[in-house]
């Protein structure tokens, strides 16, 4: 269907990532919008050219050279809007994820309440809590100061009070605040964000404006047993992109020429996953994860509402974090093939140090598949402990970033996802194959039009994915299964505890499942005695993964890398 | 496509800012020579601090009364025992410092007090001239002669004369190769695989390591070592390439510092070896194009380490054996071997 679009607009989106620059064009073809063409160069945030504009510039020339469409004139300055001659584009957003951890301070009232929820309001943007302070805490004043000062920290969070709560308390820690900004010399002053008892936003920003630059938010914790850190999100997301214009060379300068602020690559993305969360089934939470160089997003949406995880593990620059945080053992377990641990060890360690390199044998990417696993099993873990509630079961997941995209068979990026993420019950898993998801997120709040009709083509359908859960020993039957593909065959069989199974289903083929559970299993936290319902084949097709919940893998070493092969050969024969 | 470039030089100009984290004190001017160890600069960072509620010890209710009581301005060295603020009448009560400080802020009726501060100098780091001053914040020093960049340091310092150990760059360091002779020298070796040998490093102690690579299981003790480790190579067994082996081994007898900072993309700091030389420098650049005729270093396996010349950047993306897509290049080694490697895993040598 064509629809009809009144204010057409071309819109190109620059993706500045810890390693690549990615310029991305998107306009009008038949009526709708399209993603037309990307382009890439490395970014030059870093030594010697301390300046993104460098790997901006450089792969806009290299998208005019793929488009024929100019975008820059002779002295590089961004065309926006379209010439006459069609020169340009009609919008120029940023969106970015370059830049180093931020430090960040928590202090709020109760430790399990409010200062609680400021730990998880920093989970979600980049940086790490370094100190936390809440009433509770017995150290002195001083002492309190002392540690705040040696934290050295980008970013405060003050959270605490309820709404029309506590105001007294709240008073001591933001005289502790001011404390500590009179005593650091003002270029070295931390931005302030207050995201408590709405009451005293307007006293607090009058009192800590004087010190630093202050912003306040909605309280995150308006009463004792309700969190909401959404809106105090977009207004620490904002606050990260100041920090990281002044952090960051050129990336002010940029920001002059966009039609919207620079967004973090987190925050658009996330915006993208709770947009899906409208889309699907609002009973269940739609998973989106972005593994990058340097950070690695968890989103969870369900029904509007966003938990945003950001982690400081990835597949290059934040490899050394996840190291910190693995044993060799454990991304061991992920290999497929023999890697003496010493040999692992040197190679991951290596890779942390040229993180852009990429694997060129076969024994080299089978350890950077294992990484990746082990980084997601990570951070998972680390999602589970912000959302304890959560039951692991999405519809769909979105599986984003470079290492996902550049892998070339299908099967292999749903095999590493599943293997970390682990999901349970019944869902889709679709590949962010370009990497658009974070810049639709981006161009969203100009054009809420371009997203809905761009979203569809910017996936890969993967596969339905159907994880039963059980508590059946190893090669019990625990699922019957009947397959009718649409004016086709159909298929029976028998799943076993511990089998990984791909249906014959191709891609976008329609087919009707049947699922009838045996021996107490669970076949999805919804529908836990199975029945039927439609599935459309993805590029895996249709796959069962009865390998249980928690996955244990063999100690056995060379089983185990059997068992490692045998389940790639499933989902890539 | 335009990469930063690493200097495995044979002479060149080499400048390097000395900055101070905070406004300090500069003690060299432009022009004047220095060597490695001489402190160009210090700052005294804040110390442990004190609050005074000056209002509560004195029994007030408002914070603005107390203020009027403390009789002293922020920036004011006190002494133990000196008095902060006291009421008046004939017995007043009155509010003493504790300790020997600096009164660093007043606010709603209290002193914040710094005691201690924490001296923090920063020293030259090779022999070389001032060629700038930045008044409160450091210095630019410079130098001419050999500059070789390493991929990892244990984040310390020191300089001393050169002794060559490793006889080629692959020879792996152990204890017994270690004697007392080579007390207080820099040490040139090949591969580090036992703990055994870089404890008798630091039990020397030398002044500093410089080695082709290191296992990383000896990270956690390597960055407990005060004595400088720098890695050419990396992690893993890896030679040391021919170009940097040969260019810091002709250089045996003299003074070599060696700066094994941990290498910051983000600050540009890297470890390095820079090596005095009394003749004029190039000029260098610090950045390169991978076109033909760049020299080039292998960082992946299965070539890692190896130094070639690039005879042809293939245009489009090629797809790899393993499946991934990479744009490629062919790449002469030293033995005329040609190999095609990604572009992403060439490291440019100047």
């Amino acid at each position: 269907m064509t629809t009809s679009l009144v204010d057409a607009e071309s819109i190109l989106v620059l993706d500045i990532g810890t390693l690549h620059t990615r310029a991305l064009f998107f306009d009008v073809v038949d009526g709708q919008y399209r993603f037309l063409a990307a382009a890439s160069a490395a970014t030059t945030a870093e030594a010697p050219f301390y300046d993104v504009r460098e790997g901006v510039h450089a792969a806009v020339l290299q998208l005019q050279e793929v488009t024929g469409r100019v975008f820059m004139d002779l002295e590089a300055r961004f065309i926006v809007p379209t010439q006459a001659n069609g020169d340009g584009a009609d919008r120029l957003l940023v969106v970015s994820s370059v830049g180093p951890e931020l430090r960040i301070v928590t202090l709020g009232l109760l430790d399990e309440v409010s200062v609680e929820s400021a730990n998880r309001l920093a989970t979600s943007i980049c940086g790490r809590v370094v100190e936390s302070i809440g009433l509770n805490d017995r150290r002195k004043p001083e002492v309190q100061m002392d540690a705040v000062l040696r934290a050295s920290p980008d970013l405060i969070l003050l959270a605490g009070g309820t709404e029309r709560g506590a105001t007294r308390s709240i008073g001591k820690l933001v005289e502790l605040i001011s404390l500590v900004c009179r005593v650091t010399p003002v270029e070295k002053r931390p931005q302030i964000l207050f995201a408590g008892n709405q009451v005293l936003s307007r006293k607090i920003k009058e009192i800590l404006e004087k010190q630093a630059p202050t912003q306040v938010a909605p309280n995150i914790r308006p009463s004792i047993d309700v969190e909401d850190l959404s809106p105090a999100q977009q207004v620490l997301g904002q606050m990260v992109m100041k920090i990281r214009e002044n952090q960051i060379g050129g990336l002010q300068t940029l920001a002059a020429t966009t039609n919207l602020p620079p967004i973090s690559t987190s925050q658009a993305f996330g915006r993208m996953i709770r947009f899906l969360s409208h889309v699907y089934d609002p009973q269940k939470s739609v998973l989106g994860v972005d593994l990058g160089s340097a950070w690695t997003t968890l989103a969870v949406g369900q029904g509007g509402k966003l938990t945003l995880d950001v982690l400081p593990h990835g597949s290059g620059r934040g490899l050394g974090k996840a190291l910190q945080h693995s044993r060799i053992e454990e991304i061991e377990s992920w290999l497929s093939v023999h890697v003496p641990q010493d040999e692992l060890r040197d190679y991951l360690y290596q890779k942390s140090i040229f993180p852009h390199t990429i694997p060129t044998t076969n024994e080299a990417l089978a350890i950077e598949q294992a990484m990746v696993r082990q980084i997601l099993r990570l951070s998972t873990m680390h999602l589970q402990a912000q959302l304890p509630g959560l039951n692991h079961s999405y519809e769909p997941i979105v599986i984003s970033g470079g290492f996902f995209s550049q892998l070339p068979l299908p099967g292999q990026a749903m095999l590493a996802a599943l293997d970390g993420i682990q999901p349970v019950g019944i869902g889709i898993m679709l590949r962010d194959t370009h990497g658009l998801l974070a810049a639709m997120g981006a161009i969203a709040p100009i054009n809420s039009i371009l997203p809905v009709q761009v979203l569809e083509s910017a996936f890969e359908n993967l596969g339905t994915v159907i994880s039963p859960v059980s508590d059946s020993r190893y090669g019990t039957p625990i699922l019957k299964v009947r397959l009718e593909i649409e004016q086709g065959e159909e298929f029976k069989l028998e799943v076993k505890q511990g089998a990984l199974v791909r249906l014959p289903l191709k891609a976008g083929q329609a087919a009707r499942i049947h699922l009838e559970p045996l021996n107490r299993t669970e076949v999805d936290p919804r529908r836990k005695n199975g029945g039927s319902f439609k599935i459309i084949g993805g590029l895996c097709g249709a796959v069962i993964d009865a390998r249980g919940r928690e996955l244990h893998l063999p100690d056995d070493a060379p089983r185990r890398r059997d068992m490692h092969k045998k389940w790639l050969a499933t989902l890539t024969s | 496509m335009i990469v930063p470039v690493t200097h495995i030089s044979p002479l060149i100009t080499i400048r390097r800012s000395r900055l101070l984290p905070e406004k300090g004190q500069v003690f060299v001017r432009a022009g004047q020579k220095v060597t490695a160890t001489d402190v160009i600069g210090e700052v005294l960072l804040p110390g442990d601090h004190l609050i005074v509620d000056v209002r509560r010890a004195l029994g007030l209710t408002r914070p603005g009364e107390a203020e009027k009581l403390i009789d002293r301005h922020t920036g004011e060295r006190l002494q133990k025992g000196d008095i902060i603020a006291e009421t008046s009448g004939i017995l007043p009560r009155v509010v003493r410092s504790s300790a020997d400080c600096q009164i660093v802020a007043i606010a709603n009726g209290q002193v914040v007090l710094e005691t201690t501060p924490v001296k923090h100098a920063i020293k030259a780091g090779f022999n070389g001239t001032v060629t700038e001053v930045m008044p409160e914040r450091g210095a630019v020093i410079e130098t001419n002669g050999v500059l070789v960049q390493g991929v990892w340091g244990n984040q310390q310092a020191d300089y001393g004369l050169l002794l060559v150990l490793a006889k080629t760059p692959d020879e792996e360091l152990t204890r017994g190769r270690l004697d007392v002779s080579m007390r207080g020298a820099v040490v040139l070796a090949g591969h580090a695989a036992q703990p055994d040998a870089l404890q008798a490093a630091a039990e020397l102690p030398l002044r500093a390591l410089i080695l082709a690579s290191m296992s990383a299981d000896l990270i956690p003790l390597a960055s407990s070592l005060s004595v400088p480790i720098l890695l050419i190579e990396g992690f893993g067994r890896i030679p040391m390439n021919d170009a940097a082996y040969q260019l810091i081994a002709s250089n045996e007898k003299r003074d070599v510092c060696v700066n094994a900072c941990s290498w910051n993309p983000l600050t540009g700091d890297r470890p390095e070896i820079i090596i005095p030389l009394p003749a004029a420098g190039l000029e260098t650049r610090e950045t390169a194009e991978l076109t033909p005729g760049t020299r080039v270093r292998i960082l992946n396996l299965p070539y890692q380490g190896r130094i070639g010349t690039i005879v042809y950047v293939r245009p489009g993306i090629a797809t790899l054996p393993n499946g991934l897509h990479a744009q490629v290049a062919n790449v002469q080694l030293e033995n005329d071997e040609v190999v095609v490697i990604p572009l992403q895993n060439l490291d440019v040598l100047e």
